[in-house]
């Protein structure tokens, strides 16, 4: 087929090679035109290499079209013969033909292609158009390989199959969207140490030069001790890790940084890099998910689409058998039912009743949370010293226990309701969203208060450190001397709380001690449970295993919850203390390896499997909205107007990219019915 | 690539012994004389291909209907779904439905997808279900 021409020998062995054993070209999408051998096509209309030629080509040369010989006609229905191969190589990988077919259209396509397109091409440009073809063809293989290089850098992809195969896709979703969450951390800790903390921590004044960034000398003796350290105070408070350490100087440092506004700036990219993430998922998902939330093949689909080709599991294997059966048997009984309603009055009751029940638990969780961040603000009056752990780590202990405690007594209740599964684990994960918020808002308010209470300290200490230093200065030196001012050591200087740094400090210890909660709860309720089913069932009446309690679930929408609030209180917390993102970092990757252990050691498959929605949309909605309105109390602080009407602005050009990426999935989808009326109509006549 | 002489029996593939549909593939896949189901290299590429991320609607949906058409006449009649229903339900007698039931879900399937209502899903009319369904690409995957 190729010669072995002696001008560009080189050339043509590599396009045999490439030929006979790159099969993998045919997983681009795009084919590209070989390189043109124009020294072969010149020496092929010599008639003196012809003979050449002949004895080593299977084409015959006598197909060698020449550009002269051909009329206008004949030239435009050839470009058209060559235009129409060239589409077919590059749909060739959406037919669904065997792959011995596929090759040898491939090989005829792209022979057909390379002949003619060299008799179509103008004589001069010959050279610079081979040479084109060439960079292109690298190009795409640079292309390919990066890609390939990409995927094998994505991290924990062998662990995700593992769970994959053993628990099916949902359990798995999970841990994607964990991977996910780690991928924006990481992005938005990259921003924040690279321009908030080192410049500060290399450029900046150092520790000790300042009254703001020393520890003051009566906590001097106690600043290093663990238990100091762990609430954050001591040297920890006093470092790049919190807001109060950095100066409000203009430009730091040899290179002028302008450190205020790098803050500044940092937190607003902070803000629209994390909405243009969420926004970009939710529009990619909508787009992929089809549209809309029909009803109308509900049998269809359970038959055709619900078994999950990626179980690998005997044992899995048999509980999607089970579930498969069970939802065929409910879809039936369901359609039976729904024909005859039978006391729709005592279900409307009870319905009403389970509601009621539901805001008296959140009003109650809601003044608890009040009650207790007022008695914390008394303790921190009396001096901490003087209580036990357990007080002075009341607020975050209890707001982490009603978030664990709660869900379930909502569970409970929602038995009354009656509800078909799914639309009962909608409602519950509704609540248990209300609940988080309401939560995080009664403890900001109570927070609120004390931050008044702080601001309203700092000015009368401000007030007295002027007092202060006039009479020191009065004290001291006389009208006409020329003493030097008097130097006082940093830590010897009054001042008053910052209490951006407190805000900061509870938001890093609330996490801290969710993070703490989250792993106990594994460890207990997973691990621990595990562990007594299987050894206490040697010795026990009835079979521990196949009835209660048996082994854990793993809880989706639970998990997926938690993540979402954690990342609510980073956003909120992170502007005022920067060093929060890189503890979020750290605990999401603990969290990643912890829990893949946990679910493959003490979790078995699910029995019956409900999504909460078609699309993991539902999950991202719930992130923007956490994102919106865990950004509302920085933002009220800040108190710019102008940033109100910016927010505005920005809010309604992402509600236009989410609404137009939208609007192409419908337009497609018109199309697509379009196509389907026209097929039926055809069938009909 | 393989010749003939290496082949891939239905037995070997153990991973995908859970898989229900485990003897339509290896049929629907294979292109050997003997209709056992044995599978060269190619077919082996194929079935990956198909299975994989980033097939095409289109390739996946012609494939799954080839899957499960069990008598190999080209549409999908009430004895096909029935037999496609007993392979979902898994063996056990108990698990399996009653013959009301399995009638009932039956002519609810058909009233469904079958646009033209001639008693049986014919290619086009499976493709245009399956392509408003938002979990079919993602279930329908396999990943070595």
């Amino acid at each position: 087929m190729s010669t072995a021409g002696e001008q560009d020998a080189d050339l043509s062995l590599q396009e045999e090679h490439e030929s006979k054993t790159h099969r993998t070209k045919r997983r681009d999408g795009e084919r590209q035109k070989k390189k043109r051998r124009n020294e072969r096509r010149k020496g092929g209309t010599r008639p003196e290499t012809s003979e050449e030629d002949d004895d080593e080509e299977e084409d015959s040369d006598k197909d060698v079209v020449r550009p002269e010989c051909l009329s206008p006609e004949e030239l435009e229905k050839l470009k058209e013969a060559v235009d129409e191969r060239k589409k077919l190589i590059q749909s060739l990988r959406g037919k669904p033909w065997p792959m011995k077919k596929k090759l040898v259209t491939l090989r005829e396509s792209q022979e057909f292609v390379e002949k003619y397109e060299g008799a179509l091409g103008k004589g001069k440009g010959r050279k610079l158009y081979a040479y084109k073809v060439l960079m292109t063809k690298k190009w795409m293989k640079f292309q390919r390989d990066f890609e390939n290089f990409k995927t094998a850098c994505i991290p924990w992809e062998m662990k995700i199959k593992e769970i994959e195969s053993h628990f099916g896709s949902s359990v798995a979703s999970y841990f994607i969207f964990l991977r996910w969450m780690y991928g924006i951390n990481m992005i938005l800790f990259g921003l924040t140490f690279g321009l908030v903390m080192v410049p500060e921590a290399l450029m900046g004044r150092p520790y000790g030069s300042m009254p703001r960034k020393t520890v003051p000398r009566a906590e001097e003796a106690s600043a290093m001790d663990f238990a100091v350290l762990w609430d954050f105070g001591g040297y920890a408070q006093y470092s790049v890790l919190f807001y109060g350490y950095y100066n409000n100087q203009r430009t730091v440092g040899w290179l002028k940084f302008r450190m205020p506004l790098s803050y500044f700036l940092v937190g607003v990219g902070t803000v629209a890099y994390s909405y243009m993430v969420v926004i970009r998922t939710m529009a990619r998902n909508a787009n992929e998910s089809g549209v809309g939330d029909d009803n109308s093949f509900n049998f269809s689909w359970k038959m055709f689409t619900s078994w999950d080709y990626l179980i690998g599991n005997a044992e899995t294997a048999d509980n999607k058998f089970a579930s498969i059966t069970t939802s065929f048997k409910e879809a039936i009984l369901e359609e039976q039912e729904s024909h005859k309603d039978d006391n729709i009055h005592l279900t409307r009751f009870l319905r009403v009743l389970a509601n009621f029940l539901v805001l008296c638990c959140l009003a109650g969780s809601g003044y608890l949370i009040y009650f207790v961040v007022r008695r914390s603000q008394k303790f921190a009056l009396d001096g901490l010293e003087n209580h036990t752990w357990w007080e002075r780590n009341e607020v975050n202990m209890v707001m982490s226990l009603l978030g664990m405690f709660c869900p379930m007594l909502f569970d409970v209740i929602s038995t009354l309701e009656n509800y078909h599964p799914r639309v009962a684990l909608q409602w519950q994960l509704g609540r248990i969203f209300a609940l988080f918020l309401g939560n995080l808002y009664t403890f900001i308010i109570a927070l609120m208060d004390e931050i008044n209470l702080k601001r309203k300290e700092e000015k009368v200490v401000k007030f007295n450190i002027t007092m202060w230093e006039a009479s020191l200065y009065n004290g001291t030196v006389s009208e006409n001397s020329t003493a030097p001012p008097v130097t006082i050591h940093p830590a010897d200087v009054p001042r008053g709380p910052c209490w951006e740094t407190m805000v900061g400090q509870e938001f890093v210890k609330l996490i801290v001690s969710d993070m703490q909660v989250t792993f106990l709860t594994i460890l207990i309720g997973d691990f621990g449970r595990a562990i007594i089913v299987r050894f206490l069932n040697y010795c026990w009446c009835w079979d521990l295993e196949a009835g209660i309690p048996s082994y854990a679930e793993f809880d989706i929408s639970g998990n997926v919850l938690g993540l979402i609030f954690n990342q609510g209180m980073i956003w909120m917390g992170a502007f005022y203390a920067p060093g929060l993102v890189g503890l979020n970092v750290l605990r999401l990757l603990t969290s990643m390896y912890f829990q893949c252990w946990a679910v493959m050691a003490c979790n078995v498959p699910h029995e019956r499997v409900f999504k909460a929605s078609r699309s993991n949309n539902f999950y991202m909605g719930l992130l923007l909205l956490v994102l919106f309105l865990s950004l509302l109390p920085p933002d009220c602080n800040l108190i710019h107007l102008q940033w109100h009407s910016k927010r505005l602005i920005l809010c309604n050009r992402l509600a236009i990219y989410y609404l137009n990426t939208v609007s192409k999935g419908y337009q497609q989808a018109n199309l697509d019915l379009k196509k389907k009326m026209k097929m039926v109509s055809m069938n009909f006549s | 690539m393989g010749t003939t002489a290496s082949q891939l029996s239905k037995e070997s593939l153990s991973e995908y012994q859970s898989n229900p549909f485990k003897e339509r593939i290896c049929q629907v896949f294979s292109t050997s004389e003997q209709k056992d189901g044995s599978l060269t290299f190619e077919d082996f590429l194929d079935l990956l291909s198909a299975f994989s991320d980033s097939a095409t609607l289109e390739i996946k949906s012609h494939y799954a209907f080839r899957i499960f058409d069990f008598d190999d006449d080209g549409t999908l009649d009430c004895a096909d779904l029935e037999k496609l229903v007993n392979c979902l339900t898994g063996e056990t007698n108990d698990a399996k439905l009653s013959s009301t039931e399995m009638k009932q879900l039956i002519s609810n399937i058909l009233e469904e997808s079958d646009i033209d209502k001639d008693g049986t899903v014919n290619l086009s009319e499976f493709q245009h279900v399956i392509s408003r369904s938002p979990d079919f690409v993602s279930s329908f995957k396999i990943v070595l």
